[in-house]
């Protein structure tokens, strides 16, 4: 399979194993958006360090993937982005705004909480 | 001189092999691997393009070598009916497209040189290179093996 997907408490980790093709990134966005509902997920972190190229498609597939799960309440943070795709991607100037990029999984799973007021929630 | 490789293109999942054929053959020139991925962008961007507008063709990946500088030249053809303004397409990407908006001027900001022919007849051809230039200890080896095959 080439997107493997984790559940860790209320956060999916998917985790794209091998270069995409475009037919399969979209279906990594319908299932991201139906499993977020039907599991109560909070966060997604999407692993993309196995994609050697984000050109435009795969860049506004990955920001869709983001808006449609923002829509269904859940928050996603890319990480994994190749030094030399980053490049690429500046250079190319694609549009990024929407896309939250970390470096590591240490760091998404921070971000999440902070984006969806973790200590909050746990707090009240 | 290597020869040609060429990747028929007729669906997204084509575009796989493609990239990957186009990040070899760069890595085997000596591109950093930087390089390789942004002429592996430019290639996945053309052909898609190839893809989602034409619906076939083909995808030529070729090793230039004038000396001082190697260099992949990429050929994408194709028999579709054309782009209608090739000078909006190069410089804003094609208007009546939204979905692709970025592709054809994203692949040139890529590459180092970037040609598009189009026409109803003929449809349409882009080609595109990336050059490295050589160093002087890299041109000194290539000249004695080069005298080393000779001789």
């Amino acid at each position: 399979m080439s997107v493997a997907i984790l559940r860790q408490g209320d956060v999916l980790i998917a985790s794209i194993r091998a270069d995409l093709s475009d037919g399969q990134l979209l279906a990594l966005r319908d299932d991201l958006a139906e499993r977020t509902g039907a599991d109560r997920i909070r966060g997604v972190v999407l692993d993309v360090g196995a994609l050697d190229v984000i050109d435009s498609f795969v860049a506004r597939s990955l920001r869709s993937i983001v808006e449609a799960l923002r829509l269904r309440g859940t928050e996603t943070v890319i990480v994994g982005i190749r030094p030399d795709v980053a490049i690429a991607m500046v250079q190319f100037r694609l549009n990024l705004e929407a896309l939250r990029a970390v470096l590591d999984l240490d760091e998404a799973v921070a971000l999440l909480d902070q984006l969806t007021d973790r200590e909050d929630a746990d707090g009240g | 001189m290597e020869d040609d490789v060429r990747i028929p293109i007729a669906a997204d999942t084509d575009l796989i092999p493609a990239r990957a054929e186009g990040r070899a053959l760069a890595e085997r020139l000596g591109f950093t691997r930087t390089d390789a991925t942004l002429i592996a962008t430019a290639i996945s961007e053309i052909a898609r393009n190839i893809v989602v507008h034409v619906g076939q063709g083909e995808i030529v990946l070729r090793a230039l070598d004038d000396g001082r500088r190697c260099g992949v030249l990429v050929v994408a053809s194709d028999e579709g009916p054309g782009i209608r303004d090739v000078d909006a397409a190069v410089q804003q990407g094609y208007a009546d497209s939204a979905s692709l908006g970025l592709g054809v001027p994203g692949a040139r900001r890529l590459m180092d040189e970037f040609e598009l022919e189009s026409s109803p007849e003929a449809g349409t051809t882009v080609k595109m290179v990336k050059w490295r230039v050589r160093d002087d200890l890299e041109m000194l080896r290539e000249r004695r093996r080069r005298n080393d095959v000779a001789g």
